[in-house]
């Protein structure tokens, strides 16, 4: 069959003459549409086919807009349309004729109507929505093909909002007796589950119905969701598993009709979809997995056929086999069958091949073996996508024995490769191998040199700044450190000795870095040759401004004065007087400053200490000694700062445009120190020499450190856990002049492959290679390798230093950072540059605790200080709590069955529903509305009806209380004890309240319990609950109104029952929802109801005020009203955010606003940071993320809504802390109470 | 997931195109250009599969029409480059010996079958006479 129609479409050429050709008789040469595509074929440049689209589209518009144009016209209109937009020329024009060919025409014309639609609009086009009536119109016709096409064009695009409309009609069609139709509902059933999933949640079980359907057609289409919702989530799927392998069986068995036959193989697609399925399924499962072994076995075994879709096939299949739980015979089999692909002569077979050993191989590397020399043809193929795949295979197995072959090859690759994308993934790749395995020095800085040297413009930047950072931190080795950074200069000597024109950029600011910061290392490499070299690149005429920038900020370090010899000044001051005239500011500076250090050389040493430890050195990050300038400078009004992502944030809205990479890698970038965005020298942070006033400065204690959070927290991966150091480091070279070190002992013989010693033995060759790159794999390498033998693992040099001791962590990581990035090292430039991004945070660290309270005048305005959390004592003790007290001895506790038992007044409902649904809002209205009306004989009345009202009650009113019964003995004494004693009766009652409280609440954290309100009848008591995503605020009404004379006596105490009790309460800054309980029927005399409100706090406030009042009627029909007020405090709202470092790190990046405030420290003496932290953990509700040396990482969260990270480091006698928060007050009141919680400690 | 289906001649100039993700007007010259750049430069000999920016495209070659179908990484390639060979057979079948011209001519009824055949990037139908089946009514309805 296809070579008929190969041969076919052979002749086409000669068919391109129209006139002898007997097919384009058929195709009418006379219409527009002809004359349109002849011209098209004869178009021989673009210019001209742009004048013939011009002219076609003109046309086009005078047609469908004149009145005349029949649908027919319109149709062919619209194909003129399509081959513009086809050939990149919009035709909007015809839009709209689109919709109202759909909508108007009839067969074909209608279905080209809608074909356009779908070519011109994409799915957020506003004009969508004019299509909407159309396909209800069309979904409702008795005229199947209009049905169908309806339907086809939904499950191509429909406007989101639109789908309620018609999601019914849809729905219908799934029970239609045609199997086209319900086989495109259920599709355009996943084109809503894909744009609108809750959408369709409510017909999950029609799903189930069509994957059911007797037409495979329709049990097809229904995969397709089921594939969508199993990847999202293969838990809730499991429990078909069983169906899909039936369906696999019946299709792989051939039960289908012969129609789905694709070349003699059933359904071949649809195989493939299931053992996608399959594999989702099955993975991480084994009982599922199980189930499949045998279909999986079959269809390996069926697909024996040669022919490319089964093959397609097998694939499927391998890949199941290798994702679902493993079992022996079948790995053993699709190994096999991989072993097939690899060494088929086919190359697109040997592709798939090499597609699924990359798969397989991080599960079983010794399949890899068993194909070594087939890989190592592969990566000598001519077809670059092969040995790209081999490359990317090769990655996988990677491993600290054959990596240098295998960065050979890739380097190998990289220099014939011309597409940027491939480039700058495989340099990535080769940059992250050499940092993980690299086996020694000279090895690593010669890789990671080729590496920079073949990114070009395309490198990503981090991968510069990763290698800087490498050798600015150092391993633990200090030794290790001195002879890597030694090889690196020499290594960059030598390269810019060669004189090289036209360096990359990125390279040349790796090697100016080095130089200037290691080149003192080696001793008989004199500054002035350095600089000499350095200063000749800056001559390149193509160097950009930054890079110009890295070289001066190098020579000005190594320019120390006297060192520098005659040669060296003279070279210092040519460049100096060439750049000191520049237009651009910042190398206009900074050859300023090059100049005065060159000179002065104690001001060097003071300003660029040459090879001091880094702890030694001190930032004050907070700029504290620029206060005075800042404050200043806002006090003539300049503008606050904001800092530059945020500024970038605001050019970015309103450019649209992102110019700039997203990308993060940067250790530094974000974070307050604002410096490294840019990464370059002359964005600098400052150094303590320099900045003499500064009042933080007094203190060292190696607490030099930006605040970068990130870079105390690396990213992950980035380097793990440092091995043991083996017994024998390879030998590095121990004298400064040698050249590369050999390689080490155990690895030079075995391991470098040397094509060129013996060119005639390819074959040895070939398994030389074999055994250099296939090494390490298996644990029995003696068996597998070629010609390898075992080696003990090799040292892992570029690891990062693992932090033993907290301190050393954060100080190493935290110097380095500050002072060690290449990008912030030269110390003085950047304060033209930084001056006015300061203000503001200065502005704020220079708010003492004691002048705080400006920034909070909310704060005080509500009077704070007081005792909004204090146990206060209750004004009037109430014979109320000692009745309740008294009650709850009696009473059993609550039953749910009363609340749900009863719904006829509005005051159950609200008790039932509350019961049921906790965590549901209900609005205030209830307590505006008149209560129920109550018959007043009820207060009155006998005991059956008390058994009533019992049930009538609130479900936590415990029943006894109602029911005035002689009164236990206890209780009359702790009446008299009571009013004497408030404490312990509080603290009672806390331990009562438990039964008083609704169970779904009594888990919940509460405060204590304060009094509220009272008069000589009702007694208003509070309590807060904290819940996860609300504070609940559950009030204790308790009456007291009892004479004394009649306290113990049944009749006088009803006849003292409080009627209509209700209860509101508002507060401006929360939302305010009742949950139950605030309309009370009838509270009896010296009963107890209690009623409750969640609280929300979406706009952050340091304290609100929550006041209410409670009106109830006595029984002898006078109204009173008892006004309440409670305060709460931020610290209610507050919820620990489980976080971890990682996530904080993310999330500490993704925030811009940045608050900083200086705090006092809880114990300046102990452990302050601990003690602090935790004291404000305990205080606040916050939860400590991570604590490393003297900085901590605390976060948490405005109930469920906005969350607020801080960043906490001990400096000197203060906390220092900066604070990030979606919400923009939320740091300021937040630090309201933190800077209490630490006062009043 | 395939993301965009083209035919194009040898000369490189498209005879169809359909995109299944939002790809703006103005960039689809460029990019197919670039598409038709990496497959038409490959040998007979080298594999059906290219690497583009970061997903791949499948190629096929009939006579002077190349079919190219970029694809995500998570795509079966051979799948595909059987399911283009099922597309011209489909065509082969309605238009009874297909040409080039066939294609131009009725790009309408092209694009129909293709509708029929990949829906929102995923292969919904393979069954020839299924996938035929809507068409053929149009056509009768359209005679009538």
């Amino acid at each position: 069959m296809s070579d008929v129609v190969e041969k076919t479409l052979t002749a086409l050429p000669a068919l391109l003459s129209f006139d002898s050709q007997p097919g384009a008789g058929k195709l009418s040469s006379s219409t527009k549409l002809a004359t349109l595509i002849r011209s098209i074929t004869e178009l021989t440049s673009k210019h001209e086919e742009e004048k013939l689209i011009q002219r076609e589209l003109a046309a086009i518009k005078e047609q469908v807009s004149s009145p005349n144009t029949t649908m027919r016209q319109m149709r062919e209109a619209m194909v003129r349309s399509v081959y513009c937009e086809m050939l990149g020329y919009e035709a909007d024009c015809s839009y709209i004729h689109a919709i109202k060919l759909a909508q108007q025409g009839t067969g074909l014309d209608k279905r080209v109507g809608y074909l356009a639609v779908s070519l011109f609009l994409n799915e957020n086009h506003e004009l969508l929505l004019l299509l909407v009536n159309t396909v209800l119109k069309d979904l409702q016709s008795t005229n199947l093909v209009e049905v169908c096409m309806a339907l086809t064009v939904v499950s191509q695009m429909f406007p989101k909002d639109m789908i309620p409309a018609i999601l019914p009609l849809v729905e219908d069609k799934l029970t239609h007796p045609k199997e086209m139709i319900r086989r495109k509902a259920v599709l355009a059933l996943y084109k809503f589950s894909l744009v609108a999933p809750t959408q369709v949640q409510h017909i999950h079980g029609k799903f189930r119905k069509a994957l059911c359907d007797k037409d495979p057609g329709v049990m097809a289409a229904s995969l397709h969701i089921y594939l969508q919702m199993i990847q999202e989530s293969p838990e809730g799927y499991r429990d078909l598993a069983g169906s899909f392998v039936t369906i696999l069986r019946q299709v792989v068995g051939g039960k289908l009709p012969v129609d789905f036959n694709y070349h003699n193989v059933p359904a071949p697609w649809l195989q493939i979809q299931l053992l996608r399925i399959l594999a989702l399924l099955g993975k991480d499962d084994q009982s599922t997995s199980e189930l499949m072994y045998d279909v999986l076995d079959e269809s390996l075994r069926r697909a024996e056929m040669n022919h490319n879709i089964t093959y397609a096939i097998l694939f499927e299949c391998v890949k199941a086999i290798y994702t679902i739980h493993p079992r022996a015979d079948l790995l053993e089999k699709a190994a096999k069958c991989i072993g097939n692909f690899v060494l088929s002569p086919k190359i697109n077979l040997k592709y798939l091949g090499l597609k699924a050993l990359t798969y397989v191989v991080q599960q079983d590397a010794n399949l890899a073996l068993q194909h070594q020399m087939t890989i190592i043809e592969c990566l000598d193929h001519t077809d670059l996508i092969i040995k790209r795949e081999t490359l990317e295979l090769l990655f996988r197995i990677t491993n600290s024995h054959n990596v240098r072959v295998i960065v050979e090859k890739m380097l190998g690759f990289l220099k014939g490769c011309h597409d940027d994308y491939t480039t700058i993934d495989l340099l990535a790749k080769v940059a992250e191998l050499a940092e993980k395995y690299a086996p020694d020095n000279c090895w690593f800085i010669e890789t990671m040199n080729s590496v920079l040297s073949l990114g070009s413009a395309l490198m990503p930047q981090d991968i510069p700044s990763n290698f800087l950072r490498l050798l600015a931190e150092g391993s633990d080795s200090e030794e290790d450190d001195r002879q890597l950074r030694m090889y690196a200069v020499q290594s960059y000597v030598s390269v810019l000795k060669t004189k090289p024109a036209n360096l990359p950029q990125q390279y040349l600011q790796v090697i100016s870095w080095v130089l200037g910061e290691y080149s003192h290392l080696i001793e008989d490499l004199g500054p002035s040759l350095v600089i000499d070299l350095l200063a000749r690149q800056l001559d390149q005429p193509k160097l950009t401004s930054d890079s110009r920038s890295w070289v001066l900020s190098a020579m000005a370090k190594l320019s120390a004065g006297a060192s520098l010899g005659a040669e060296g000044a003279g070279c210092v001051q040519r460049v100096t007087q060439q750049y000191s005239s520049s237009l651009d500011t910042p190398l206009r500076q900074q050859a300023l400053e090059l100049q005065l250090l060159s000179q002065d050389a104690e001001l060097h040493d003071r300003v660029l200490p040459h090879g001091a430890p880094w702890a030694s050195l001190e930032v004050d990050s907070s700029l504290s000694f620029l206060d005075g300038f800042v404050s200043e400078a806002l006090a003539k009004g300049a503008a606050p700062y904001k800092p530059p992502h945020q500024r970038q944030e605001e050019l970015r809205q309103e450019k649209a445009l992102s110019l700039e990479p997203y990308s993060l890698s940067l250790p530094l970038s974000l974070s307050s120190c604002s410096i490294a965005d840019r990464h370059s020298p002359t964005l600098l942070s400052i150094s303590s020499g320099l900045s003499g006033h500064s009042t933080e400065l007094s203190h060292r204690a190696g607490s030099l450190r930006l605040d970068g959070v990130k870079r105390v927290w690396s990213r992950d991966g980035y380097l793990p856990q440092r091995q043991e150091p083996p017994p024998e480091e390879p030998s590095a070279p121990q004298d400064t002049g040698a050249p590369a070190p050999p390689l080490s002992p155990q690895e030079g013989g075995a391991l470098t492959p040397s094509p060129a010693a013996e060119p005639s033995e390819e074959e040895r060759d070939r398994q030389q290679l074999a055994s250099s790159l296939f090494q390490g794999l298996s644990s029995s390498s003696d068996s597998t390798c070629l010609m390898g033998k075992p080696d003990p693992p090799p040292p892992q040099r570029f690891r990062k230093k693992r932090s033993t001791a907290p301190d050393s962590a954060s100080s190493s990581s935290g110097s380095s950072h500050s002072t060690r990035d290449p990008s912030n090292h030269f110390l003085y430039g950047s304060l033209s540059e930084e001056g006015p991004a300061s203000p503001l945070m200065l502005a704020q660290s220079s708010a003492t605790p004691h002048t705080h309270h400006q920034h909070h005048p909310r704060a005080h305005s509500n009077g704070t200080h007081a005792q909004h959390d204090t146990l206060v004592n209750p004004p009037a003790a109430t014979n109320g709590v000692s009745a309740e007290v008294g009650g709850h001895a009696e009473g059993p506790p609550p039953s749910l069955v009363t609340a749900n038992d009863a719904s006829s007044t509005p005051l159950r409902e609200v008790g039932g529903w509350s019961s049921l649904m906790g965590g549901m809002e209900m609005v205030v209205p209830l307590c505006s509305q008149t209560p129920p009306p109550i018959d007043s004989g009820q207060s009155s009345a006998e005991e059956e009806d008390d058994e009533e009202d019992a049930t009538s009650e609130p479900p936590t009113q415990p029943v006894p209380a109602s029911v005035p019964l002689p009164v236990p003995v206890p209780v009359p004494t702790e009446l008299n004890d009571l009013p004497v004693t408030s404490e312990p009766e509080l603290s009672d009652l806390s331990s009562g309240l438990d039964t008083m409280v609704p169970p779904e609440l009594r888990e919940l954290p509460r405060s204590e319990v304060t009094p509220l309100g009272s008069d000589q009848r009702l007694c208003v008591r509070c309590c807060r609950l904290q819940r996860e995503d609300a504070v609940i605020l559950l009030l204790l009404l308790s009456s007291t109104s009892s004479s004394p004379s009649s306290s113990s006596s049944s009749s006088s105490a009803s006849a003292a029952a409080l009627l209509d009790i209700c209860v509101e309460l508002q507060c401006q800054q929360l939302k305010v929802a009742s949950l139950r309980g605030n309309a009370i029927e009838l509270l009896p005399s010296q009963g107890s109801s209690v009623c409750w409100y969640t609280l929300l706090m979406e706009e952050p406030h340091t304290q609100v005020t929550v006041s209410g009042s409670i009106t109830y009627r006595e029984e002898a029909g006078h109204t009173h009203t008892l006004h309440l007020s409670t305060k709460l405090s931020l610290v209610d709202f507050l919820r620990p955010l489980q976080l971890s470092t990682e996530e904080y790190g993310r999330l500490w990046l993704s925030i811009s606003q940045d608050v900083k405030q200086n705090l006092q420290l809880a114990q300046p003496h102990q452990d302050p940071l601990r003690t602090s932290l935790t004291l404000l953990r305990d205080t606040l509700h916050l939860h400590i993320v991570d604590i490393i040396g003297s900085e901590g990482i605390v976060a948490c969260q405005l109930l469920k809504g906005p969350m607020c990270l801080l960043h906490c480091r001990v400096h000197g006698e203060a906390l220092a802390v900066w604070l990030r928060s979606e919400a923009p007050g939320l740091p300021d009141c937040l630090l309201y109470h933190c800077q209490r919680a630490l006062q009043e400690h | 997931m395939i993301k965009f289906f083209l035919m194009v001649n040898k000369q490189g100039q498209t005879r169809l195109s359909k995109y299944y993700d939002n790809v703006d007007i103005n960039k689809r010259a460029a990019l197919e250009a670039d598409v038709v750049k990496g497959c038409l430069s490959r040998r007979k000999d080298e594999c059906s599969f290219v690497e583009y920016k970061d997903y791949k495209l499948v190629y096929r070659q009939y006579a002077g029409l190349y079919i190219v179908v970029g694809i995500t990484d998570t795509e079966n390639e051979l799948s595909i480059y059987e399911l283009m060979h099922n597309f011209v057979e489909v065509l082969d079948k309605y238009f009874s010996r297909v040409s080039e011209l066939d294609i131009m001519f009725n790009l309408d009824k092209v694009h129909i079958i293709l509708d029929e055949m990949i829906l929102n990037g995923h292969v919904v139908e393979t069954n020839k006479s299924r996938i035929l089946a809507p068409l053929l009514v149009l056509d009768k309805m359209a005679e009538s």
